[in-house]
């Protein structure tokens, strides 16, 4: 079924005629009708928009063939992807996952979009994402919950979860999600699915809805490390229009994997703390025994340690929450989203933004608040701060020592659809394999390791230093050639309910 | 330790979130037991160390003073909830206390 390929399945096919782009769109399409009334992965949905980009597809398709020229077109023709709706696409509804902005049409378009779009992607819509993307299973978003495609009354993860069940559900081809602390690779390793947070400063912030300015950053979420290769080559690169951009070029991510390579020469890093109480064996189990292949296949195995790890947490939830303040500041029913009528400005700042946001935004909003607040900056938001500098020195150090980090994406499989719903601080606590990552501002990503034995899908992180995304996509590359879980898809028929 | 309602009103107010009762009770208690998790960070010696504002060397990021294109007035009102004479018309404000 062509709604089961990988994105360099569908693009080596599409060159060779085997079907038409449109076909191919339409595939999708079917597909998510199919599914996604259970999964409901998407917000908004594009088909017109989609098979019009799909047909422009065909025609470059046609030219090309004729011209003999078909090895040279752009990487994802006629591709169908979906995006997370915290990053823009003009034209089209971009709410964030929140009330208050029901209704915006984003007026202008986000750089990772205009590349794909430059690289001959079809756009299918936009997925669901916890509100403003701050949680871990997509329940906060102020629509509805997606649903874990591998098990319906399980979450997806978050906040990236409708990108990374749509990816799972093969409800489109890959996706763009954000990760500011584990949002990308947390729902990739619930979905059984490949999720990357680049380097920071990787991948262009212009058109991404900020969130938390220093940790933000847009990553592919794919069914396979090739594709989300391909993903990342695309949508890298500097961009004058985000000062946080690193004027550094991209390169081509997809060669670096060679089929067939070991590992050897590579020195792989277990850190002693990221294997704790609590977290469930089977998950553990799972990852020792991928890095027990990781060795088989020639690496250099060794222990290391990042000492600060116990204090990620805190630090995530002052830093993170105090940028959104500032960040969340803007939605105050003046130029756009929602506005709930006051009797002067102020009573219409307080009302609009408290019907507007859920109560996760609002205790993060909260939070932030007074963590910046006068007498309490300097023990809370500059401690932070300076703690975030010992954690980013830990990763520098161990990655002296060896050139990646092997470690589970998170401490559970997918957990129950309102099993943390009144307990944020057990919801934070799923991210804190991968909150650190965005804090010392370096690569990660997740790659499926395995399942527990209700058949939920673990996830293996892998984590390189600062730009060194080829020595993280070339491991991952190894590992996925020389295992087969992804030959286990979720059972979901497409007969529509 | 513990946010008294009187703080959770004043940090509500700077943020300009008007919140029921039943939220500011809520709340208080949320956001008391996340501060007193991060409470753990008063144990780390922090005296020596720089804080890390961003993780990149990148300091004041700098272009040409040239005038580039960028948004249509249009297109800023496109999602404008209320408009007149191309600005976006708002309650009036009566004094800083509102």
């Amino acid at each position: 079924m062509l709604h089961d390929l990988t994105i360099h399945e569908a693009a080596s096919q599409l060159r060779q005629g085997q079907f038409s782009a449109v076909e191919l769109t339409e595939a999708v399409l079917d597909r998510i009708l199919g599914v996604d009334n259970r999964v409901k992965a998407y917000l908004t949905l594009t088909p017109e928009t989609a098979l019009a980009q799909a047909a422009e597809a065909d025609a470059a398709l046609a030219t090309a063939r004729r011209a003999g020229e078909a090895e040279e077109l752009p990487a994802l023709l006629g591709i169908p992807l979906a995006i997370k709706d915290v990053i823009t696409v003009e034209g089209v509804e971009t709410t964030c996952g929140s009330r208050i902005l029901a209704g915006y049409v984003a007026p202008y378009q986000a750089a990772a979009v205009d590349r794909l779009r430059a690289a001959g992607a079809v756009i299918l819509g936009k997925t669901n994402t916890d509100e403003f993307a701050m949680g871990s299973s997509t329940e906060n978003s102020g629509y509805f919950v997606t649903h874990n495609p591998w098990d319906l009354s399980r979450v997806p993860g978050g906040s990236s979860g409708g990108s990374a069940a749509a990816v799972a559900a093969d409800a489109c081809l890959g996706a763009l999600g954000s990760d500011t602390g584990g949002s990308v690779r947390q729902p990739a390793a619930l979905c059984g699915i490949v999720g990357l947070k680049p380097s920071y400063g990787r991948v262009s912030r212009y058109g991404l809805v900020a969130f938390a300015s220093s940790l933000d950053q847009i990553g592919p979420l794919a069914k396979d490390v090739t594709d989300a290769a391909l993903l990342l080559g695309v949508i890298a690169g500097h961009d004058p229009r985000d000062s946080t951009s690193v004027d550094a070029p991209a390169p081509d991510f997809a060669a670096a994997l060679r089929p067939g390579a070991d590992l050897s020469g590579l020195r792989v890093g277990v850190p002693r703390e990221y294997f704790v109480p609590g977290m469930q064996p089977e998950v553990e189990e799972a990852v020792r025994a991928a890095v027990a292949k990781l060795a088989e296949l020639g690496a250099e195995v060794r222990e290391v340690t990042l000492p600060h790890t116990d204090l990620a947490l805190p630090v995530y939830y002052l830093i993170a929450p105090a940028e959104a303040s500032a960040n969340l500041a803007r939605y105050d029913g003046v130029r756009y989203g929602l506005r709930v009528p006051g009797e002067t400005l102020w009573e219409m700042y307080r009302r609009t933004r408290g019907e507007g946001f859920g109560p996760e935004v609002k205790r993060r909003i909260m939070l932030g608040t007074y963590a910046l607040s006068a007498g309490y900056y300097d023990a809370y938001y500059l401690k932070a701060q300076q703690v975030r500098t010992l954690i980013k020195q830990d990763f520098e150090q161990a990655l002296c020592e060896v050139d990646v980090i092997a470690c589970p994406t998170t401490p559970t499989t997918a957990f129950p659809i309102g099993e943390k719903a009144d307990d944020p601080l057990g919801m934070y606590l799923s991210d804190i394999f991968t909150l650190s990552v965005n804090l010392a501002g370096i690569c990660g990503l997740s790659v499926p390791c395995g399942f527990d034995a209700a058949g939920l899908p673990i996830g293996l992180q892998l984590i390189a230093g600062a730009f060194d995304e080829e020595i993280l996509l070339s491991a991952a590359f190894a590992y996925e050639q020389a295992t087969t879980w992804r030959a286990r898809r979720p059972v979901l028929t497409g007969d529509p309910e | 330790m513990s946010l008294t309602s009187v703080q959770v009103e004043y940090i509500a107010e700077l943020a300009r979130l008007e919140l029921t009762a039943e939220e500011k009770v809520r709340f208080a208690a949320q956001l008391s037991q996340i501060l007193d998790h991060a409470a753990r960070l008063q144990e780390v010696d922090t005296s020596a160390i720089p804080p890390t504002a961003t993780v990149l060397p990148l300091r004041s990021v700098m272009r040409e003073d040239v005038v580039r294109s960028s948004l249509s007035q249009e297109d800023v009102l496109t999602n404008a909830p209320a408009v007149e004479d191309g600005c976006f018309r708002v309650p009036v404000i009566l004094d800083q206390s509102g």
